[in-house]
Protein backbone atom coordinates (compact mmCIF):
# COMPACT_ATOMS: atom_id res chain seq x y z
CA UNK A 1 0.00 0.00 0.00
CA UNK A 2 2.82 2.34 0.92
CA UNK A 3 4.56 1.49 -2.34
CA UNK A 4 1.33 2.08 -4.22
CA UNK A 5 1.02 5.54 -2.72
CA UNK A 6 4.65 6.25 -3.46
CA UNK A 7 4.19 5.15 -7.06
CA UNK A 8 1.17 7.40 -7.43
CA UNK A 9 2.18 10.13 -9.82
CA UNK A 10 0.16 13.28 -9.32
CA UNK A 11 1.33 14.68 -12.65
CA UNK A 12 0.05 11.69 -14.56
CA UNK A 13 -3.21 11.83 -12.63
CA UNK A 14 -3.72 15.48 -13.52
CA UNK A 15 -2.85 14.94 -17.17
CA UNK A 16 -5.06 11.87 -17.40
CA UNK A 17 -8.01 13.74 -15.89
CA UNK A 18 -7.56 16.80 -18.10
CA UNK A 19 -7.00 14.83 -21.30
CA UNK A 20 -9.79 12.36 -20.61
CA UNK A 21 -12.35 15.04 -19.82
CA UNK A 22 -11.25 16.94 -22.92
CA UNK A 23 -11.53 13.81 -25.01
CA UNK A 24 -14.91 13.02 -23.52
CA UNK A 25 -16.37 16.38 -24.48
CA UNK A 26 -14.75 16.45 -27.91
CA UNK A 27 -15.97 12.97 -28.72
CA UNK A 28 -19.41 13.73 -27.33
CA UNK A 29 -19.72 16.70 -29.65
CA UNK A 30 -18.01 15.38 -32.77
CA UNK A 31 -18.37 11.63 -32.58
CA UNK A 32 -20.78 9.98 -30.15
CA UNK A 33 -23.58 12.46 -30.66
CA UNK A 34 -23.60 12.24 -34.46
CA UNK A 35 -22.93 8.48 -34.41
CA UNK A 36 -25.74 7.66 -32.01
CA UNK A 37 -28.21 9.99 -33.68
CA UNK A 38 -27.31 8.57 -37.10
CA UNK A 39 -27.72 5.05 -35.83
CA UNK A 40 -31.02 5.91 -34.16
CA UNK A 41 -32.23 7.61 -37.31
CA UNK A 42 -31.26 4.59 -39.35
CA UNK A 43 -33.01 2.25 -36.95
CA UNK A 44 -36.13 4.39 -37.02
CA UNK A 45 -35.92 4.40 -40.81
CA UNK A 46 -35.70 0.62 -40.90
CA UNK A 47 -38.62 0.33 -38.52
CA UNK A 48 -40.71 2.70 -40.63
CA UNK A 49 -39.81 0.87 -43.79
CA UNK A 50 -40.80 -2.44 -42.24
CA UNK A 51 -44.11 -1.01 -41.04
CA UNK A 52 -44.73 0.47 -44.45
CA UNK A 53 -44.00 -2.83 -46.13
CA UNK A 54 -46.36 -4.58 -43.75
CA UNK A 55 -49.04 -2.02 -44.51
CA UNK A 56 -48.50 -2.33 -48.24
CA UNK A 57 -48.76 -6.09 -47.94
CA UNK A 58 -52.05 -5.76 -46.07
CA UNK A 59 -53.39 -3.35 -48.66
CA UNK A 60 -52.33 -5.68 -51.42
CA UNK A 61 -54.12 -8.51 -49.69
CA UNK A 62 -57.24 -6.41 -49.34
CA UNK A 63 -57.02 -5.43 -52.96
CA UNK A 64 -56.65 -9.00 -53.99
CA UNK A 65 -59.62 -10.02 -51.91
CA UNK A 66 -61.63 -7.24 -53.53
CA UNK A 67 -60.57 -8.37 -56.95
CA UNK A 68 -61.52 -11.91 -56.13
CA UNK A 69 -64.90 -10.72 -54.96
CA UNK A 70 -65.45 -8.65 -58.09
CA UNK A 71 -64.41 -11.54 -60.27
CA UNK A 72 -66.76 -13.86 -58.46
CA UNK A 73 -69.59 -11.40 -58.83
CA UNK A 74 -68.89 -10.93 -62.51
CA UNK A 75 -68.77 -14.64 -63.03
CA UNK A 76 -72.09 -15.10 -61.24
CA UNK A 77 -73.61 -12.32 -63.29
CA UNK A 78 -72.41 -13.86 -66.50
CA UNK A 79 -73.72 -17.20 -65.40
CA UNK A 80 -77.13 -15.67 -64.65
CA UNK A 81 -77.19 -13.87 -67.97
CA UNK A 82 -76.32 -16.99 -69.85
CA UNK A 83 -78.97 -18.90 -68.00
CA UNK A 84 -81.52 -16.25 -68.77
CA UNK A 85 -80.56 -16.23 -72.43
CA UNK A 86 -80.72 -19.98 -72.57
CA UNK A 87 -84.16 -19.92 -71.00
CA UNK A 88 -85.28 -17.19 -73.35
CA UNK A 89 -84.03 -19.18 -76.31
CA UNK A 90 -85.76 -22.34 -75.29
CA UNK A 91 -88.98 -20.53 -74.54
CA UNK A 92 -88.80 -18.72 -77.89
CA UNK A 93 -88.21 -21.97 -79.70
CA UNK A 94 -91.02 -23.54 -77.77
CA UNK A 95 -93.46 -20.79 -78.57
CA UNK A 96 -92.37 -20.70 -82.20
CA UNK A 97 -92.85 -24.41 -82.39
CA UNK A 98 -96.37 -24.32 -80.97
CA UNK A 99 -97.25 -21.34 -83.13
CA UNK A 100 -95.97 -23.13 -86.23
CA UNK A 101 -97.84 -26.23 -85.27
CA UNK A 102 -101.01 -24.28 -84.78
CA UNK A 103 -100.51 -22.53 -88.07
CA UNK A 104 -99.88 -25.80 -89.83
CA UNK A 105 -102.88 -27.35 -88.25
CA UNK A 106 -104.93 -24.42 -89.33
CA UNK A 107 -103.55 -24.64 -92.86
CA UNK A 108 -104.22 -28.33 -93.00
CA UNK A 109 -107.72 -27.78 -91.70
CA UNK A 110 -108.31 -25.04 -94.26
CA UNK A 111 -106.94 -27.20 -97.02
CA UNK A 112 -109.07 -30.05 -95.96
CA UNK A 113 -112.11 -27.81 -95.91
CA UNK A 114 -111.21 -26.49 -99.35
CA UNK A 115 -110.65 -29.98 -100.67
CA UNK A 116 -114.00 -30.98 -99.22
CA UNK A 117 -115.80 -28.13 -100.91
CA UNK A 118 -113.89 -28.71 -104.15
CA UNK A 119 -114.75 -32.38 -103.96
CA UNK A 120 -118.39 -31.59 -103.31
CA UNK A 121 -118.39 -29.15 -106.22
CA UNK A 122 -116.68 -31.67 -108.47
CA UNK A 123 -119.13 -34.37 -107.45
CA UNK A 124 -122.00 -32.00 -108.13
CA UNK A 125 -120.49 -31.10 -111.47
CA UNK A 126 -119.92 -34.71 -112.28
CA UNK A 127 -123.50 -35.50 -111.27
CA UNK A 128 -124.87 -32.85 -113.56
CA UNK A 129 -122.57 -33.99 -116.41
CA UNK A 130 -123.61 -37.63 -115.86
CA UNK A 131 -127.19 -36.57 -115.72
CA UNK A 132 -126.86 -34.61 -118.93
CA UNK A 133 -124.96 -37.47 -120.54
CA UNK A 134 -127.48 -39.98 -119.43
CA UNK A 135 -130.26 -37.79 -120.65
CA UNK A 136 -128.54 -37.36 -124.00
CA UNK A 137 -127.91 -41.09 -124.20
CA UNK A 138 -131.32 -41.72 -123.17
CA UNK A 139 -132.52 -39.30 -125.83
CA UNK A 140 -130.40 -40.98 -128.46
CA UNK A 141 -131.49 -44.41 -127.32
CA UNK A 142 -135.04 -43.40 -127.02
CA UNK A 143 -134.92 -41.91 -130.44
CA UNK A 144 -133.44 -45.04 -131.92
CA UNK A 145 -135.56 -47.42 -129.99
CA UNK A 146 -138.66 -45.72 -130.73
CA UNK A 147 -138.31 -46.68 -134.24
CA UNK A 148 -138.59 -50.33 -133.45
CA UNK A 149 -140.77 -51.55 -130.73
CA UNK A 150 -138.96 -54.70 -129.85
CA UNK A 151 -135.71 -53.01 -129.92
CA UNK A 152 -137.06 -50.38 -127.61
CA UNK A 153 -137.97 -52.94 -125.14
CA UNK A 154 -134.67 -54.73 -125.39
CA UNK A 155 -132.78 -51.53 -124.83
CA UNK A 156 -134.73 -50.59 -121.84
CA UNK A 157 -134.17 -53.94 -120.44
CA UNK A 158 -130.39 -53.88 -120.93
CA UNK A 159 -130.16 -50.37 -119.64
CA UNK A 160 -131.95 -51.30 -116.59
CA UNK A 161 -129.67 -54.19 -116.15
CA UNK A 162 -126.65 -51.99 -116.38
CA UNK A 163 -128.17 -49.48 -114.08
CA UNK A 164 -128.63 -51.98 -111.33
CA UNK A 165 -125.10 -53.19 -111.83
CA UNK A 166 -123.83 -49.75 -111.64
CA UNK B 1 -3.22 -26.41 -41.46
CA UNK B 2 -1.14 -28.61 -39.19
CA UNK B 3 1.85 -28.36 -41.54
CA UNK B 4 1.50 -24.64 -41.81
CA UNK B 5 1.50 -24.33 -38.03
CA UNK B 6 4.60 -26.43 -37.57
CA UNK B 7 6.35 -24.40 -40.25
CA UNK B 8 5.50 -21.23 -38.40
CA UNK B 9 6.74 -22.71 -35.15
CA UNK B 10 10.08 -23.67 -36.66
CA UNK B 11 10.43 -20.19 -38.13
CA UNK B 12 9.88 -18.76 -34.68
CA UNK B 13 12.62 -20.97 -33.27
CA UNK B 14 15.03 -19.73 -35.90
CA UNK B 15 14.07 -16.21 -34.89
CA UNK B 16 14.82 -17.09 -31.31
CA UNK B 17 18.41 -18.27 -31.86
CA UNK B 18 20.08 -14.82 -31.66
CA UNK B 19 18.27 -14.15 -28.39
CA UNK B 20 19.50 -17.39 -26.92
CA UNK B 21 23.07 -16.64 -27.92
CA UNK B 22 22.66 -13.22 -26.38
CA UNK B 23 21.48 -14.87 -23.20
CA UNK B 24 24.66 -16.91 -23.08
CA UNK B 25 26.82 -13.90 -22.32
CA UNK B 26 29.61 -13.99 -19.78
CA UNK B 27 27.74 -12.03 -17.08
CA UNK B 28 27.07 -14.04 -13.92
CA UNK B 29 23.65 -15.63 -13.53
CA UNK B 30 22.59 -13.72 -10.41
CA UNK B 31 23.41 -10.46 -12.12
CA UNK B 32 21.14 -11.36 -15.00
CA UNK B 33 18.28 -12.15 -12.63
CA UNK B 34 18.48 -8.87 -10.76
CA UNK B 35 18.97 -7.04 -14.01
CA UNK B 36 15.74 -8.54 -15.39
CA UNK B 37 13.94 -7.73 -12.14
CA UNK B 38 15.09 -4.13 -12.31
CA UNK B 39 14.16 -3.97 -15.96
CA UNK B 40 10.62 -5.17 -15.25
CA UNK B 41 10.32 -2.69 -12.37
CA UNK B 42 11.51 0.05 -14.65
CA UNK B 43 9.11 -0.94 -17.39
CA UNK B 44 6.09 -0.96 -15.10
CA UNK B 45 6.71 2.63 -14.10
CA UNK B 46 6.11 5.73 -16.09
CA UNK B 47 9.18 7.27 -17.64
CA UNK B 48 10.38 10.79 -18.39
CA UNK B 49 11.57 9.92 -21.88
CA UNK B 50 10.15 7.82 -24.68
CA UNK B 51 12.87 5.21 -25.01
CA UNK B 52 12.24 2.31 -27.35
CA UNK B 53 15.15 0.16 -26.21
CA UNK B 54 18.59 0.44 -24.66
CA UNK B 55 21.81 -1.48 -25.09
CA UNK B 56 25.26 -1.55 -23.58
CA UNK B 57 28.19 -0.54 -25.74
CA UNK B 58 31.55 -2.29 -25.65
CA UNK B 59 33.04 0.29 -23.31
CA UNK B 60 30.24 -0.46 -20.80
CA UNK B 61 28.10 2.65 -21.14
CA UNK B 62 24.31 2.45 -21.69
CA UNK B 63 22.92 3.74 -24.95
CA UNK B 64 19.24 4.61 -25.21
CA UNK B 65 17.26 4.81 -28.42
CA UNK B 66 14.22 7.06 -28.23
CA UNK B 67 13.13 10.63 -27.80
CA UNK B 68 13.37 12.93 -24.77
CA UNK B 69 10.11 14.42 -23.46
CA UNK B 70 9.47 17.80 -21.82
CA UNK B 71 9.76 17.97 -18.04
CA UNK B 72 7.37 20.53 -16.55
CA UNK B 73 7.85 21.47 -12.88
CA UNK B 74 6.29 24.08 -10.64
CA UNK B 75 9.05 25.31 -8.37
CA UNK B 76 8.25 28.93 -7.46
CA UNK B 77 7.48 29.42 -11.14
CA UNK B 78 7.19 27.26 -14.18
CA UNK B 79 10.28 25.21 -15.02
CA UNK B 80 10.39 23.47 -18.39
CA UNK B 81 13.29 21.50 -19.82
CA UNK B 82 13.92 18.42 -21.92
CA UNK B 83 14.29 15.14 -20.08
CA UNK B 84 17.54 14.51 -21.94
CA UNK B 85 19.15 16.79 -19.33
CA UNK B 86 18.88 13.99 -16.77
CA UNK B 87 20.78 11.57 -18.98
CA UNK B 88 18.53 8.81 -17.66
CA UNK B 89 19.23 9.70 -14.07
CA UNK B 90 22.98 9.73 -14.48
CA UNK B 91 23.44 13.49 -14.23
CA UNK B 92 21.91 16.45 -12.42
CA UNK B 93 19.82 18.82 -14.53
CA UNK B 94 20.55 22.49 -14.02
CA UNK B 95 17.86 25.01 -14.89
CA UNK B 96 18.22 28.70 -13.99
CA UNK B 97 20.47 27.96 -11.04
CA UNK B 98 18.24 25.21 -9.63
CA UNK B 99 19.36 21.60 -9.65
CA UNK B 100 17.07 18.63 -10.15
CA UNK B 101 17.91 14.96 -9.93
CA UNK B 102 16.03 11.91 -11.10
CA UNK B 103 16.10 9.39 -8.29
CA UNK B 104 13.99 6.20 -8.35
CA UNK B 105 11.95 7.67 -11.18
CA UNK B 106 11.07 10.78 -9.20
CA UNK B 107 12.40 14.29 -9.53
CA UNK B 108 14.02 15.84 -6.44
CA UNK B 109 15.50 19.26 -5.96
CA UNK B 110 19.15 18.91 -5.03
CA UNK B 111 22.36 20.83 -4.81
CA UNK B 112 24.80 21.05 -7.68
CA UNK B 113 26.29 17.65 -6.84
CA UNK B 114 22.94 15.90 -6.72
CA UNK B 115 23.15 14.87 -3.06
CA UNK B 116 20.13 12.98 -1.79
CA UNK B 117 19.52 13.12 1.97
CA UNK B 118 17.71 10.24 3.62
CA UNK B 119 15.59 9.96 6.72
CA UNK B 120 15.61 6.96 9.10
CA UNK B 121 13.50 4.82 6.72
CA UNK B 122 15.81 5.38 3.76
CA UNK B 123 13.33 7.84 2.22
CA UNK B 124 14.77 10.91 0.54
CA UNK B 125 14.05 14.13 2.43
CA UNK B 126 14.83 16.39 -0.53
CA UNK B 127 12.15 18.78 -1.81
CA UNK B 128 9.87 17.37 -4.50
CA UNK B 129 8.61 20.10 -6.85
CA UNK B 130 5.10 19.75 -8.31
CA UNK B 131 5.66 17.57 -11.35
CA UNK B 132 3.44 18.02 -14.40
CA UNK B 133 5.84 16.53 -16.92
CA UNK B 134 4.73 15.10 -20.24
CA UNK B 135 5.83 11.55 -19.48
CA UNK B 136 5.69 8.49 -21.68
CA UNK B 137 2.26 7.71 -20.24
CA UNK B 138 0.95 11.18 -21.01
CA UNK B 139 2.26 10.86 -24.56
CA UNK B 140 0.44 7.56 -24.97
CA UNK B 141 -2.75 9.06 -23.55
CA UNK B 142 -2.43 11.90 -26.04
CA UNK B 143 -1.81 9.51 -28.92
CA UNK B 144 -4.80 7.38 -27.89
CA UNK B 145 -7.00 10.45 -27.53
CA UNK B 146 -6.01 11.68 -30.99
CA UNK B 147 -6.50 8.23 -32.49
CA UNK B 148 -9.94 7.92 -30.93
CA UNK B 149 -10.93 11.42 -31.97
CA UNK B 150 -10.04 10.91 -35.62
CA UNK B 151 -11.34 7.35 -35.71
CA UNK B 152 -14.76 8.13 -34.32
CA UNK B 153 -15.13 11.49 -35.98
CA UNK B 154 -14.44 9.60 -39.20
CA UNK B 155 -17.15 7.12 -38.30
CA UNK B 156 -19.57 9.96 -37.51
CA UNK B 157 -18.79 11.62 -40.83
CA UNK B 158 -19.14 8.44 -42.83
CA UNK B 159 -22.81 8.29 -41.87
CA UNK B 160 -23.51 11.62 -43.46
CA UNK B 161 -21.54 10.76 -46.57
CA UNK B 162 -22.95 7.29 -47.09
CA UNK B 163 -26.65 7.70 -46.30
CA UNK B 164 -26.49 6.38 -42.75
CA UNK B 165 -24.21 3.40 -43.35
CA UNK B 166 -20.71 3.27 -41.89
CA UNK B 167 -17.71 2.86 -44.18
CA UNK B 168 -14.11 1.72 -43.71
CA UNK B 169 -12.88 1.09 -40.17
CA UNK B 170 -16.25 2.32 -38.92
CA UNK B 171 -17.68 -0.98 -40.11
CA UNK B 172 -15.59 -2.65 -37.42
CA UNK B 173 -16.27 -0.16 -34.64
CA UNK B 174 -19.96 0.47 -35.23
CA UNK B 175 -21.07 -2.96 -33.95
CA UNK B 176 -18.99 -2.39 -30.80
CA UNK B 177 -20.64 1.00 -30.25
CA UNK B 178 -24.02 -0.66 -30.72
CA UNK B 179 -23.04 -3.50 -28.39
CA UNK B 180 -22.20 -1.01 -25.65
CA UNK B 181 -25.53 0.68 -26.19
CA UNK B 182 -27.71 -2.42 -26.50
CA UNK B 183 -25.99 -4.84 -24.13
CA UNK B 184 -24.27 -2.64 -21.55
CA UNK B 185 -26.07 0.70 -21.28
CA UNK B 186 -29.72 -0.14 -21.95
CA UNK B 187 -29.98 -3.30 -19.77
CA UNK B 188 -28.25 -1.61 -16.82
CA UNK B 189 -29.48 1.97 -17.01
CA UNK B 190 -32.72 1.63 -18.93
CA UNK B 191 -34.06 2.88 -22.22
CA UNK B 192 -35.13 6.23 -20.79
CA UNK B 193 -31.87 7.48 -19.29
CA UNK B 194 -29.08 5.61 -21.06
CA UNK B 195 -28.35 8.36 -23.60
CA UNK B 196 -27.06 10.57 -20.79
CA UNK B 197 -24.30 8.13 -19.91
CA UNK B 198 -23.46 6.81 -23.38
CA UNK B 199 -20.65 9.32 -24.16
CA UNK B 200 -18.78 8.41 -20.97
CA UNK B 201 -19.29 4.66 -21.38
CA UNK B 202 -18.15 4.69 -25.01
CA UNK B 203 -15.17 6.91 -24.29
CA UNK B 204 -14.02 4.91 -21.29
CA UNK B 205 -14.44 1.58 -23.09
CA UNK B 206 -12.40 2.50 -26.15
CA UNK B 207 -9.88 4.48 -24.10
CA UNK B 208 -9.14 1.57 -21.79
CA UNK B 209 -9.23 -0.99 -24.57
CA UNK B 210 -6.86 0.93 -26.84
CA UNK B 211 -4.43 1.69 -24.03
CA UNK B 212 -4.51 -1.96 -22.93
CA UNK B 213 -3.68 -3.01 -26.48
CA UNK B 214 -0.92 -0.39 -26.71
CA UNK B 215 0.50 -1.90 -23.55
CA UNK B 216 1.00 -5.17 -25.41
CA UNK B 217 2.93 -3.60 -28.26
CA UNK B 218 6.73 -3.41 -28.16
CA UNK B 219 6.37 0.29 -27.32
CA UNK B 220 6.19 -1.06 -23.78
CA UNK B 221 3.83 1.46 -22.29
CA UNK B 222 1.97 0.53 -19.17
CA UNK B 223 -0.66 3.26 -18.94
CA UNK B 224 -3.74 1.35 -17.78
CA UNK B 225 -1.46 -0.53 -15.39
CA UNK B 226 -0.64 2.74 -13.70
CA UNK B 227 -2.61 3.46 -10.57
CA UNK B 228 -2.79 7.21 -11.22
CA UNK B 229 -4.58 6.60 -14.52
CA UNK B 230 -7.04 4.04 -13.18
CA UNK B 231 -7.71 6.30 -10.18
CA UNK B 232 -8.56 9.18 -12.50
CA UNK B 233 -10.94 6.96 -14.45
CA UNK B 234 -12.59 5.56 -11.34
CA UNK B 235 -13.02 9.05 -9.86
CA UNK B 236 -14.81 10.01 -13.06
CA UNK B 237 -17.22 7.11 -12.60
CA UNK B 238 -17.63 8.03 -8.92
CA UNK B 239 -18.41 11.67 -9.70
CA UNK B 240 -20.86 10.87 -12.47
CA UNK B 241 -22.60 8.25 -10.32
CA UNK B 242 -23.10 10.60 -7.40
CA UNK B 243 -23.86 13.77 -9.33
CA UNK B 244 -26.55 12.06 -11.35
CA UNK B 245 -27.94 10.20 -8.32
CA UNK B 246 -31.70 10.46 -7.95
CA UNK B 247 -33.66 10.94 -4.76
CA UNK B 248 -34.17 7.18 -4.63
CA UNK B 249 -30.44 6.54 -4.85
CA UNK B 250 -29.70 8.74 -1.85
CA UNK B 251 -32.68 7.38 0.00
CA UNK B 252 -31.34 3.89 -0.59
CA UNK B 253 -28.09 4.92 1.09
CA UNK B 254 -29.40 6.95 4.03
CA UNK B 255 -32.77 5.30 4.56
CA UNK B 256 -32.46 1.78 3.17
CA UNK B 257 -35.35 0.35 5.18
CA UNK B 258 -37.80 3.02 4.14
CA UNK B 259 -41.27 2.88 5.65
CA UNK B 260 -41.07 -0.78 6.55
CA UNK B 261 -40.10 0.08 10.15
CA UNK B 262 -40.90 2.84 12.68
CA UNK B 263 -38.12 5.39 13.29
CA UNK B 264 -37.19 4.10 16.79
CA UNK B 265 -36.60 0.66 15.27
CA UNK B 266 -34.46 2.04 12.51
CA UNK B 267 -32.10 4.12 14.67
CA UNK B 268 -30.05 1.27 16.16
CA UNK B 269 -29.90 -0.52 12.81
CA UNK B 270 -28.86 2.59 10.96
CA UNK B 271 -25.86 3.09 13.24
CA UNK B 272 -24.43 0.08 11.41
CA UNK B 273 -26.27 0.20 8.09
CA UNK B 274 -25.59 3.78 7.02
CA UNK B 275 -21.79 3.59 7.42
CA UNK B 276 -21.82 0.36 5.40
CA UNK B 277 -23.87 1.95 2.63
CA UNK B 278 -21.69 5.06 2.62
CA UNK B 279 -18.58 2.89 2.52
CA UNK B 280 -20.12 1.02 -0.42
CA UNK B 281 -20.36 4.24 -2.38
CA UNK B 282 -16.58 4.57 -2.18
CA UNK B 283 -15.73 0.89 -2.44
CA UNK B 284 -17.48 0.51 -5.79
CA UNK B 285 -15.20 2.89 -7.73
CA UNK B 286 -12.22 1.77 -5.64
CA UNK B 287 -12.75 -1.80 -6.81
CA UNK B 288 -12.83 -0.48 -10.38
CA UNK B 289 -9.48 1.23 -10.08
CA UNK B 290 -7.80 -1.67 -8.30
CA UNK B 291 -9.21 -4.28 -10.71
CA UNK B 292 -7.99 -2.55 -13.84
CA UNK B 293 -4.64 -1.59 -12.33
CA UNK B 294 -3.93 -5.02 -10.89
CA UNK B 295 -4.97 -6.92 -14.00
CA UNK B 296 -2.87 -4.89 -16.37
CA UNK B 297 0.08 -4.68 -13.99
CA UNK B 298 -0.02 -8.44 -13.39
CA UNK B 299 -0.27 -9.17 -17.09
CA UNK B 300 2.81 -7.09 -17.80
CA UNK B 301 4.76 -8.67 -14.94
CA UNK B 302 3.92 -12.23 -16.04
CA UNK B 303 4.67 -11.54 -19.67
CA UNK B 304 7.96 -9.80 -18.98
CA UNK B 305 9.02 -12.44 -16.46
CA UNK B 306 8.41 -15.17 -19.01
CA UNK B 307 10.38 -13.27 -21.63
CA UNK B 308 13.11 -12.73 -19.01
CA UNK B 309 13.13 -16.49 -18.32
CA UNK B 310 14.33 -17.05 -21.87
CA UNK B 311 17.56 -15.29 -20.99
CA UNK B 312 17.96 -17.10 -17.70
CA UNK B 313 17.40 -20.60 -19.09
CA UNK B 314 20.31 -21.01 -21.37
CA UNK B 315 19.16 -24.41 -22.60
CA UNK B 316 17.53 -25.56 -25.79
CA UNK B 317 14.64 -26.88 -23.77
CA UNK B 318 13.90 -24.08 -21.33
CA UNK B 319 14.09 -21.09 -23.62
CA UNK B 320 11.67 -22.36 -26.28
CA UNK B 321 9.38 -23.48 -23.49
CA UNK B 322 9.30 -20.06 -21.89
CA UNK B 323 8.91 -18.53 -25.32
CA UNK B 324 5.89 -20.72 -25.94
CA UNK B 325 4.48 -19.72 -22.58
CA UNK B 326 5.10 -16.04 -23.24
CA UNK B 327 3.38 -16.41 -26.59
CA UNK B 328 0.37 -18.10 -25.02
CA UNK B 329 0.19 -15.45 -22.29
CA UNK B 330 0.36 -12.73 -24.95
CA UNK B 331 -2.70 -14.22 -26.61
CA UNK B 332 -4.49 -14.34 -23.28
CA UNK B 333 -3.43 -10.75 -22.59
CA UNK B 334 -5.09 -9.64 -25.83
CA UNK B 335 -8.29 -11.16 -24.49
CA UNK B 336 -7.72 -9.60 -21.06
CA UNK B 337 -7.22 -6.20 -22.69
CA UNK B 338 -10.72 -6.39 -24.12
CA UNK B 339 -12.19 -8.06 -21.07
CA UNK B 340 -10.93 -5.44 -18.62
CA UNK B 341 -12.24 -2.62 -20.80
CA UNK B 342 -15.57 -4.43 -20.93
CA UNK B 343 -15.67 -4.98 -17.17
CA UNK B 344 -14.81 -1.38 -16.39
CA UNK B 345 -17.55 -0.16 -18.73
CA UNK B 346 -20.06 -2.75 -17.59
CA UNK B 347 -19.57 -1.98 -13.89
CA UNK B 348 -19.67 1.77 -14.51
CA UNK B 349 -22.97 1.27 -16.33
CA UNK B 350 -24.21 -0.82 -13.42
CA UNK B 351 -23.35 1.92 -10.92
CA UNK B 352 -24.97 4.53 -13.15
CA UNK B 353 -28.00 2.27 -13.25
CA UNK B 354 -28.17 2.27 -9.44
CA UNK B 355 -27.81 6.04 -9.37
CA UNK B 356 -30.45 6.82 -11.97
CA UNK B 357 -32.97 4.25 -10.78
CA UNK B 358 -36.39 5.51 -9.86
CA UNK B 359 -38.66 3.11 -8.05
CA UNK B 360 -42.34 3.03 -8.35
CA UNK B 361 -42.85 3.11 -4.61
CA UNK B 362 -46.31 1.68 -4.48
CA UNK B 363 -45.38 -1.49 -6.31
CA UNK B 364 -41.72 -2.03 -5.68
CA UNK B 365 -41.10 -0.75 -2.18
CA UNK B 366 -41.35 -4.20 -0.67
CA UNK B 367 -39.42 -5.95 -3.38
CA UNK B 368 -36.17 -4.49 -2.05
Amino acid sequence: MEKLLEDFSLGLFVWQTVLFVGLLFLLKKYAWGPILSAVNEREAGIKDALNLAEKAKMEMENLQADNQKLLKEARAEREAMLKEARELKSSMIESAKTEAKEEANKLVANAQAAIETEKKAAIADLKSVVAELSISIAETVVREELSDKSKQEKLVESMLKDATLN
Amino acid sequence: MQRKLSLKASLLFIFLIPFMSMAGGDTPKTDKKSEIKAYIQHHLQDSYDFSLFSYTTEDGSHKYVGAPLPVILWDNGLVVFASSKFHHGETVAEVDGNFYKLYHNKIYKTDALGTINYDDHQHPTNLKPLDLSITKGVVMILITALLMFFLFRGLARSYAQNKGIATGTGRFFEPIVLYIRDDIAIPNIGQKKHMRYMPFLLTVFFFVWFLNIFGLTPLGVNVTGNIAVTTALAIMTFLITNFTGTKDYWKHIFDPLGDSMPWYGKVPLYIILIPIEVLGVFIKPFSLLIRLYANMQAGHIVLMSLIGLMFIFKSWLGSPLSFGLAFAISLIEILVALLQAYIFTMLSALYFGFASEEHDHHDEAHAH
